[in-house]
């Protein structure tokens, strides 16, 4: 059986998998962190997004064995401590969610958006939000707490420099 | 899904090596099709052949008159290219999602030959290089059916290279629920020469519309295309579209890609 050892929020891990296994199923089942949801398991859904090498990814739709060294940040991860990360905080202060279960893919998926966009356009936010499902909000709240993270976290950014 | 011994080779020549020693081995790239597959136990390889620890194979290189693509470049790698031409890098910033961009090759895009993938048909119309670890593939010889290539047992294509156009464009119609190319047409002017190239349409999959072609050799401009024929037979006709319409999307991208390359 191989085993895979990697770095998940910060924190070295290892395990024993078979070669099947997926990193979504690693994350949940041998490390406890639950956070990550398996909602199609299809690779549409976009329940299961974290973050490996800085990117956001399926990860339902990769294996254990395919992130062997790779730093990976799940919805876990993402909070300072007690403090909220902006994306979370904006999701609850906009009412971005209802049901909760594909928040923490939305807000991994949404968090490297604005990686790559600092500032992104609502028709950006639609399009890069395209392999998340939401049945529940009808994703108007869920674009503006994208948006209120943004200029959240560009405030930040300018108060750094 | 059924287990399978994994190999994370870091050479091509080591990828060869373990492909050979499998009684049934297979190559992920990027694994969004296969892994989708495996699940569904569509596939069940014995042994599984990652190419993502062979670092030759990642990478965007201008040489001059063209561009080369290493066959592990991720779609958002391309995507993001100040070298990759404007046509070719807004088709692969607009393939499936944002996370399948993060994870998915133009070198696995290319040997799956998916009928509805876009990379084929910018192969094709931009009459692009398919380079193996064995030999170098004109895009023309390249693509020979739904879901078949030229590549033989052991092969493995190693970069993509695009001569860069004076004008390109691809227009796609996609399919509203699964969003792949419904018709996909890429339309490409290089050396003074016109090349058109449709996915998602034909049955035997990526092709060229030769007769969209000459008629904008002589006048390149949207309305040419309305004298030129596409032939209704050999199309493909589904529960999302019929061959006929199809048919008549070919045209509307075709003009389209015209009307923004001008």
């Amino acid at each position: 059986m191989p085993s895979v050892t990697m770095t998940v929020n910060g924190k070295q891990v290892s395990g024993d998998v078979e070669g099947r296994t997926l990193l979504s199923t690693f994350i949940r089942e041998n490390l406890d962190l639950t956070g990550t949801h398996i909602g199609c398991d299809t690779s549409q859904c976009g329940a299961c997004v974290v973050h490996v090498d800085g990117r956001s990814i399926k990860s339902c739709t990769l294996l254990a064995v395919q992130a062997e060294g790779a730093d990976v940040v799940t919805i876990e991860g993402l909070a300072d401590g007690e403090e909220l990360h902006p994306m979370q905080e904006a999701f609850r202060d906009c009412h971005g969610l209802q049901c909760g279960f594909c928040t923490p893919g939305m807000v991994m998926s949404a968090v490297d958006l604005l990686n790559v966009n600092p500032d992104p356009s609502d028709h950006e936010i639609r399009e890069w939000l395209e392999g998340n499902i939401c049945r529940c909000t009808g994703y108007h709240n869920i674009v503006k707490a994208v948006k209120q993270a943004a200029q959240t976290m560009r405030g930040q950014a300018a108060a750094a420099e | 899904m059924h287990d399978f011994q994994y190999h994370k080779p870091s050479s091509v020549a080591d990828a060869v090596a373990a492909l050979g020693s499998g009684e049934d081995a297979t190559l992920v790239a990027g694994g969004m099709t296969l892994i989708p597959t495996l699940k569904q136990r569509l596939a069940a390889p014995s042994d599984l052949v990652d190419l993502s620890g062979v670092a030759d194979l990642v990478g965007v290189r201008d040489k001059g008159d063209h561009v080369e693509i290493g066959a592990m470049t991720t779609h958002a790698a391309v995507a993001a290219s100040p070298d990759v031409p404007g046509c070719l890098a807004e088709l692969a910033g607009n393939i499936g999602d944002a996370q399948v961009r993060n994870r998915g090759t133009i070198g696995g895009s290319v040997a799956n030959n998916d009928p509805t993938a876009c990379y084929p048909s910018a192969c094709l119309a931009l009459n692009a290089t398919i380079v193996t670890n064995s030999r170098e593939i004109a895009a023309d010889d390249y693509f020979t059916g739904m879901f078949e290539t030229a590549l033989e047992e052991g092969e493995i294509i190693t970069a993509i290279r695009f001569p860069k156009p004076e004008a390109g464009k691809y227009m796609k119609f996609e399919n509203p629920a699964s969003r792949y190319a419904l018709v996909g047409v890429f339309v490409a002017k290089t050396g003074g020469q016109v090349r058109v190239a449709v996915t998602g349409a034909g049955q035997d999959g990526v092709f060229r519309a030769t007769d969209i072609e000459s008629a904008l050799s002589s006048n390149f401009s949207p309305d040419a295309v309305d004298s030129s024929t596409i032939d209704v037979d050999g199309l493909n006709g589904d529960i999302h579209a019929s061959a006929e319409y199809r048919q008549h999307l070919i045209g509307v991208m075709a003009k389209r890609a015209v009307a923004a390359c001008a």
